[in-house]
């Protein structure tokens, strides 16, 4: 009987390494809560650094999956990892027997409700990147009363090094996203003000660096070294925030049209349903904690659990979808050496 | 009137919406490589005049895009336009080009 390797999560982690695992000639079985392929991504409009649209990767991706006739399970979620990897407890109770399991469940977003000092879900003209997004998709970026932001602040770490909700570690892709939605307003609405109030930014990747410097130089985009320390609504609906610009050493003050709030990852909620199970521990993050983080970062203590994408650690999009390929080539070794 | 000895403090705030702007985005306009700084603070180190006073080139700029103008006019006269700064810039930027500028718009006050 040919091997067949479960994979939780289809995003576009799970559905590389289904892909790749086809490849090898080893069966696969996507499981995705979901009604569809995609995770995350999927409310995604364009990718940092290039502005490639999302779907452009999605529609590959979801090609690939067809192509390979991997077998794809949709609104179904997986309860639980049992025998070490030998097989899966779905939410309805039913399990399906599997030579190994690759997970690829992700990340959670940061609720940004829990920052209750910016005021999101409670003033009209807080948004998150994520509602951002959905703007950028449904034909451009407006007030709650349809109209063109004069001036639209971002804030940088919301949810990410951040003791006061459980988030000490740095989600790392946030900063190029802010620097990606700052351009992408001022592409949309050239006399907008755009200020970026961050603590640090970290231009981790390539080209990254680059889309910094552009924001900067050409698109006027007004870096300001400091933390949003509160919001309030002003009575027309506009929202004042205070910072310290810490560069000059003194308390600034400001209102603006709109306050977006670029949010971190969050370890997925799943996370801890998979520690249940012997050889999957986590980081105090709540991140999966892979085997060696130089020599095994897709594999686990267990012999047949094996990671891909932001179930460990913040990623990109190309890094989730590289360690698909990856974990899928270990699984390949393993079930190889059985 | 009798004079009880008290006074209003006043606000030290930056406060972008009452500040005049206008200075400022013409600079930016002008100068738009001014925004690339990332405040590593090379150029003070290496700064003549601030190794003997409190010149802080990379501070004084900030003031001036964020709408703070008072006071820096007579700050940059300390300046002895040497151009270290620019030689050390990581961004490129001509600061000494800059202080020049500045020296040369903004209101002696």
């Amino acid at each position: 009987m040919s091997k067949k390797v479960i994979i939780i999560g289809g995003g576009v982690a799970g559905m590389q390494a289904a892909v790749t695992l086809e490849e090898l000639g080893i069966r696969s079985v996507i499981i995705e809560k979901e009604d569809g392929l995609g995770g995350k991504l999927r409310r995604w409009d364009r990718l940092f650094p290039t502005m490639t649209p999302a779907e452009e990767v999605l529609d590959e991706l979801k090609d690939r999956v067809q192509r390979s006739g991997v077998e794809v399970m949709t609104s179904c979620e997986v309860s639980e990892i049992g025998c070490e990897g030998r097989m899966v407890t779905l939410k309805d109770g039913s399990s399906l027997e599997s030579d190994a399991v690759v997970v690829a469940s992700g990340f959670d977003l940061f609720p940004a409700e829990l920052k209750e000092e910016y005021g999101y879900k409670i003033y009209d003209n807080v948004f998150t990147t994520v509602d951002l997004e959905r703007m950028f998709r449904n034909g451009g970026v407006r007030t709650v009363d349809g109209r063109i932001p004069k001036t639209v602040a971002f804030l940088h770490c919301v949810g990410s090094r951040d003791e006061k909700v459980n988030q000490r570690h740095c989600s790392r892709v946030c900063c190029i996203t802010g620097v990606k939605q700052a351009i992408e307003i001022k592409q949309e609405h050239p006399d907008t003000e755009v200020y970026s109030f961050y603590m640090d930014m970290r231009m981790f990747g390539p080209g990254y660096e680059e889309l910094y410097r552009q924001a900067q130089q050409e698109f006027n985009i007004h870096f300001v070294r400091g933390r949003i320390s509160e919001a309030s609504q002003t009575i027309d609906h506009r929202i004042q925030i205070k910072a310290e610009d810490t560069l000059i050493g003194l308390p600034l003050k400001m209102t603006v049209d709109m306050l977006v709030l670029i949010v971190g990852m969050k370890a997925g909620e799943s996370n801890l349903r998979w520690s249940r199970c012997q050889g999957v521990d986590l980081y105090p993050s709540s991140f999966v904690k892979p085997k060696n983080l130089f020599l095994g970062g897709v594999e686990s203590d267990s012999k047949h659990i094996f990671y891909a994408g932001t179930v460990t650690a913040p990623k990109n999009i190309g890094e989730s979808i590289d360690e698909g390929i990856a974990a899928a080539h270990r699984v390949a070794q393993r079930l190889k050496e059985e | 009137m009798v004079n009880w000895g008290y006074t209003i403090t006043r606000v030290r705030r930056v406060d972008i919406d009452s500040n005049d702007m206008s200075y400022s985005r013409k600079l930016l306009a002008e100068f738009p490589e001014l925004q690339s700084c990332i405040a590593c603070g090379s150029c003070t180190a290496t700064c003549t005049a601030g190794n003997l006073t409190k010149f802080n080139v990379r501070k004084l700029q900030t003031l001036v895009r964020r709408g703070e103008y008072e006071g820096v006019r007579k700050e940059l006269e300390k300046c002895m336009l040497c151009g270290k700064c620019r030689l050390v810039c990581p961004r490129g930027i001509n600061i000494r080009g800059l202080v020049q500028k500045l020296k040369k718009e903004l209101p002696v006050k």
